[in-house]
């Protein structure tokens, strides 16, 4: 895109807050999101997000999207993992390894139930509406 | 097909000791008695840091958190939760939470994260999340609504001080440089994080770099400045990686470089790299440093806001305090002002490590007590220990002991007790910790990192150090904590910046709230927390050993001695005293003292 004007700004800011309240609130899509600050990537988010392609492509599940975001703090649970399916309550899952990621896709993706052993609170409220 | 509700039983070790686990076998048995097992999933958590109210039962989506829950509670909640949906009013953890459905989520939790806030949210390599989230929209604000004297009165009167640990009020420092006409003038962010164990501005910045070059051009706006630079330690290659692309699309977009969205400000920002001297974090050492000179630091007056890159009145703001800024224009001071203390506004981000069971990134208010931060959110002392001291602010900073446990937090109450808010490492101590050590610890650290510019600090710190180094070996007399305490005043008078005035903090601290400890050291040779090797010993209890050769096979240096079924021998002089023969005896016949 090139330069932006202030409405364009505005405008862009009005779809894209759109599209991300849509994917919180029965969207379509399931959506995946890996801790991948410097810590989730030395506690291995790495080998999870490899083993969450892995194993939603042997399922041949299409509707789920695998993304990645900064740090969310909880440290002594890292690799954390937050998971939003449609219909479902959003959990954070933390000491994501190779085989949990497998789990999560098992049975909370496909099997719309929570793994459990490995749901941790989000940390705060957000102040952004 | 998704079930209606989910009930989330803490099975954390704190929660599991009390009575976790009969709780999740009672629930799981009414689920099916009461014939409503499809309604609700039974999923095992981990620890959700309340551990003193535990066991901790959750239940989504409509989020009711309760505590204190027994085994005998699980009816009363599958029949009233589950089959009918009411809420069991008296194991709530607040009865405020009455009534609420999702919306309500987190207000049981200590933390509140502004400065946080994208982090673990967004993607932090596209601009168009951050943007989603209200990002650029402050700075839209402050070109277009706001007058640069508009942004300087906001950040005065929403009270915000710098967060890299000397909480200067950051509304005062933009205005002094606003205040110098100069052609040029330059707005730098402070990412030189370097106390041992603090990670509060690689995470931000690996997390949410949009928010800081946001801030960075709304000061440059404020104050008359068009180049920004954010001067970062080389060690941080994600969070540079992440910088440089938050960058590259800013300026795709128009909201660096020239005629910031059609207006008349230029503003752009280049990276700065250090190589992990901890003095350039020190402000005209960093400057120095951008300059391409040698860090090391020049005396004050005159300040960087008046007279500081390349002699230009410069901006310069950790990165905490800049990740703040958007927040205070878009919600504004009121808002912010009304979260912390008198003193010290808005919230602190601490990287809690150490002994802890939940270590971790946190963000709380001002005013929160330490009390809450080691228990209701850390989740307590690591290994049902016992909580000895917390040590805030780093190498500069001193200890918070247990008589301080409820002190709310700020920038004054802080130095009051001896320690400092410095950038954020707190790193809790158990009793397994020696004082002694730790302090040693910080002082090698400041004597290796001091510049060598200025007598006191590089003299100072060495015999300190060294003095030390002797009162852990059992070899300390009485006249050298004199010593230790008129070498620390003289450092604190006479150092010429902020690492070596506040090196001694650590002696000092230790000193007045420890002293016990110092005297153990050196009049009894004892370190009471066996840490100091030079004062351990490990001996064999002749009625207890049965010659099983576990330790002597463990032993490194092969100085443990003794046949097969016969009492064994361990060899002071060789001894290294690893312990590994402690942990290998299987009859307690090795003793530590």
């Amino acid at each position: 895109m090139a330069k932006m004007t202030l409405e364009e700004l505005r405008s862009l800011r009005d779809t894209k807050k759109k599209e991300m309240t849509q994917r919180d609130s029965g969207g379509k899509s399931a959506q995946i999101i890996i801790g991948m600050g410097t810590c989730g990537i030395a506690a291995g988010a790495k080998e999870a997000f490899d083993a969450f392609l892995d194993e939603l492509n042997s399922h041949d599940v299409k509707d789920t999207r695998i993304t990645q975001t900064g740090c969310m703090g909880l440290c002594f649970s890292e690799p954390t993992v937050e998971v939003a399916v449609p219909g479902m309550p959003r959990v954070i899952y933390g000491n994501v390894d190779g085989k949990v990621a497998r789990r999560i896709v098992k049975e909370h993706i496909i099997g719309k139930a929570l793994v459990s052993d490995h749901i941790f609170d989000k940390p705060a409220a957000d102040i952004i509406k | 097909m998704a079930y209606k509700n989910y009930i989330l039983v803490c099975a954390g070790t704190a929660c599991e000791s009390s009575k976790g686990i009969a709780l999740y076998n009672e629930l799981e048995k009414e689920l099916k008695a009461q014939g409503v097992e499809h309604e609700a999933q039974l999923v095992k958590t981990g620890c959700f840091g309340f551990c003193e109210q535990g066991p901790i039962v959750k239940i989504l989506p409509d989020e009711s958190f309760y505590v204190k829950v027994g085994p005998q509670h699980a009816k009363e909640i599958v029949a009233e939760h589950i089959d009918k949906g009411r809420q069991v009013e008296a194991l709530l953890y607040e009865k405020k939470q009455k009534g609420l459905s999702a919306s309500g989520i987190g207000f049981y939790q200590k933390q509140q994260r502004i400065v946080l806030r994208n982090c673990g949210v967004i993607n932090p390599e596209f601009i168009d999340e951050y943007i989603a989230r209200d990002g650029y929209a402050a700075l839209e604000k402050v070109l277009f609504e706001m007058t640069p004297d508009d942004v300087i009165e906001e950040l005065n009167k929403a009270g915000l001080r710098g967060r890299g640990g000397a909480g200067f009020p950051t509304g005062l420092k933009w205005k002094f440089t606003k205040n110098v006409a100069s052609e040029q003038k330059y707005i730098v962010c402070n990412a030189d994080e370097g106390d041992p164990g603090a990670y509060m501005d690689r995470s931000t910045a690996e997390g949410d770099p949009h928010s800081i070059l946001e801030a960075m051009a709304i000061a440059g706006r404020t104050v008359g400045a068009n180049q920004g630079y954010i001067y970062i330690r080389a060690e941080y290659p994600l969070a540079i990686k992440r910088l440089n692309n938050a960058i590259d699309q800013a300026r795709e977009y128009g909201l660096l470089g020239n005629n910031i969205l059609g207006s008349d400000f230029n503003f752009d920002i280049e990276l700065r790299f250090g190589a992990g001297a901890f003095v350039c974090g020190e402000e005209t050492a960093l400057l120095a440093s951008i300059e391409g000179k040698r860090g090391m630091p020049i005396p004050r007056p005159p300040f960087p806001a008046v007279k500081g890159l390349w002699g230009k009145p410069t901006v310069i703001n950790n990165v905490e305090t800049w990740a703040n800024i958007p927040m205070i224009i878009l919600k504004g001071s009121t808002w912010f002002s009304s979260i912390g203390t008198a003193t010290s506004k808005g919230t602190k981000v601490f990287a809690l490590t150490g002994k802890i069971n939940n270590s971790g990134l946190i963000e709380v208010p001002m005013g929160t007590t330490l009390r809450e931060i080691i228990y209701d959110i850390g989740g307590g002392i690591a290994n049902g220990k016992k909580f000895k001291a917390a040590q805030t602010g780093g190498p500069s900073g001193g200890v918070i002991t247990e008589a301080f446990l409820d002190v709310p937090i700020d920038y004054e109450s802080l130095q009051s007790i001896g320690s400092m808010m410095g950038s954020g490492g707190m790193i809790v101590m158990d009793e397994d910790d020696c004082m002694i050590d730790v302090t040693k610890f910080y002082l090698e650290f400041t004597v290796d990192e001091s510049c060598g510019k200025c007598a006191p600090c590089r003299i100072g710190g060495r015999t300190n150090y060294n003095i030390l180094d002797k009162i852990s070996k059992g070899k300390g007399t009485l006249e050298d904590l004199e010593t230790l305490k008129v070498v620390g005043h003289a450092m604190r008078k006479a150092s010429l910046c902020g690492l070596g005035q506040t090196a001694p903090n650590p002696i000092m601290s230790t000193m007045k709230y420890f002293e016990n400890e110092y005297l153990a050291h050196i009049n009894d040779k004892k370190c009471p927390a066996g840490k100091c090797k030079d004062l351990l010993s490990y001996t064999i209890v002749a009625e207890k050993c049965v010659g099983c050769t576990a330790c002597a096979r463990v032993c490194p240096v092969g100085c443990i001695s003794g046949e097969v079924k016969a009492v064994h021998m361990i060899d002071q002089d060789q001894c290294i005293k690893c312990g590994q023969c402690l942990t290998k005896c299987k009859f307690d016949a090795i003793l530590k003292g």
